[in-house]
């Protein structure tokens, strides 16, 4: 009776190690390949930054997923609403004060 | 009673309703405050860009001349790995591996941390040195509200950690120790999300 339920113990155990153990592996690729980029030099500046950027956005992506466990799922939907929203506000407050700050900054010129 | 509590990811599912509702009306309370901070993070983040422009440099030091790549990337590895390590602090508890492991894992973690923190205060105390104070320059008061903000965090982070390996010591893994360690799992995997931000718009932007 308390075998199967023990095996799938196990299981489940695996399951979550692999999820961390995925999560590590992918955020150090999405470190060390930026990182190694700028140490190299291979590519033209901008050329750099947007790939900082995306993998940046990637690797952040990874991290609510595979350590903060927030997916797509029904339970793990209030925390993917709130952030999902705390995001948009981040985003408004940043784009607006971007746009204001450099609107000022040609003024000036 | 006997109520057993276990997480699932990092909500606490448990074995009575009512407990239940109070764990899970914790944890959100977290995440509210969690996406606060975020909020103030986001709006140091957007200061420091436009802190980015020739005429803040103030004629002072530039990102390129004060920044080095090795010390960012060790850094950022201790800070990575060690949210690994607390990832395995969290599946000790949830699965029963025991007391000593839990406490293990939450030791390295705290090892990793204080090597963080002792890394970038090296990196501090240089640029300091060399003249590079947050009065000399836009820009750099910019980096000394951004980058010293997560340092702070990670230290109160570094206290909670000892002050949870002190409370497990004495009183063991209860229910409410373990659901402070969920926060604390929430609060320092979401420090490693911000320095995912700083890594890539400060360091690697700024040498790129």
């Amino acid at each position: 009776m308390s075998a199967p339920k023990t095996r799938s113990r196990e299981q489940a155990y695996r399951h979550d190690l692999r999820g961390y153990q995925t999560g590590f592996f992918l955020a150090a690729l999405l470190t060390i390949i930026p990182f190694a980029l700028v140490a190299s030099g291979t590519f033209s500046t901008i050329a750099t930054l947007w790939v900082i950027g995306v993998l940046g956005l990637v690797q952040i992506v990874v991290h609510v997923r595979y350590f903060l466990h927030v997916d797509l799922s029904r339970q793990r939907r209030e925390e993917l609403y709130l952030m999902l929203f705390s995001a948009a506000l981040v985003t408004l407050m940043i784009a607006g004060m971007l746009w204001m700050l450099f609107n000022q900054h040609t003024r000036m010129m | 009673m006997n109520i057993v509590v276990r997480p699932h990811g990092l909500t606490w599912v448990a074995g009575h309703d009512h407990d239940h509702d109070r764990i899970a009306t914790t944890l959100s309370g977290f995440w509210l405050f969690m996406m606060s901070d975020l909020i103030i993070f986001g709006l140091m983040f957007a200061t420091y860009v436009t802190m980015l422009t020739p005429e803040s440099f103030a004629g002072g030091p530039t990102p390129k001349e004060l920044f080095e790549l090795p010390g960012a990337a060790m850094e950022t590895a201790a800070l990575l790995t060690s949210t690994f390590t607390f990832g395995m602090a969290s599946l000790a508890i949830k699965y029963d591996r025991g007391l000593s492991k839990v406490m293990l894992w939450l030791l390295v973690t705290l090892a990793l941390g204080v090597v963080f923190l002792a890394l970038e205060a090296r990196e501090f105390t240089y640029m300091l040195a060399e003249g590079a104070v947050p009065q000399r320059s836009g820009f750099l008061s910019a980096f000394f509200g951004l980058v010293p903000l997560h340092g702070t965090h990670v230290t109160a982070g570094v206290i909670w950690l000892v002050i949870m390996l002190i409370e497990l010591n004495r009183t063991g893994l209860t229910g409410p120790a373990s659901s402070r360690i969920a926060r604390l799992a929430l609060f320092w995997h979401f420090l490693d999300l911000i320095w995912v931000g700083i890594f890539s718009v400060v360091y690697l932007g700024g040498i790129a």
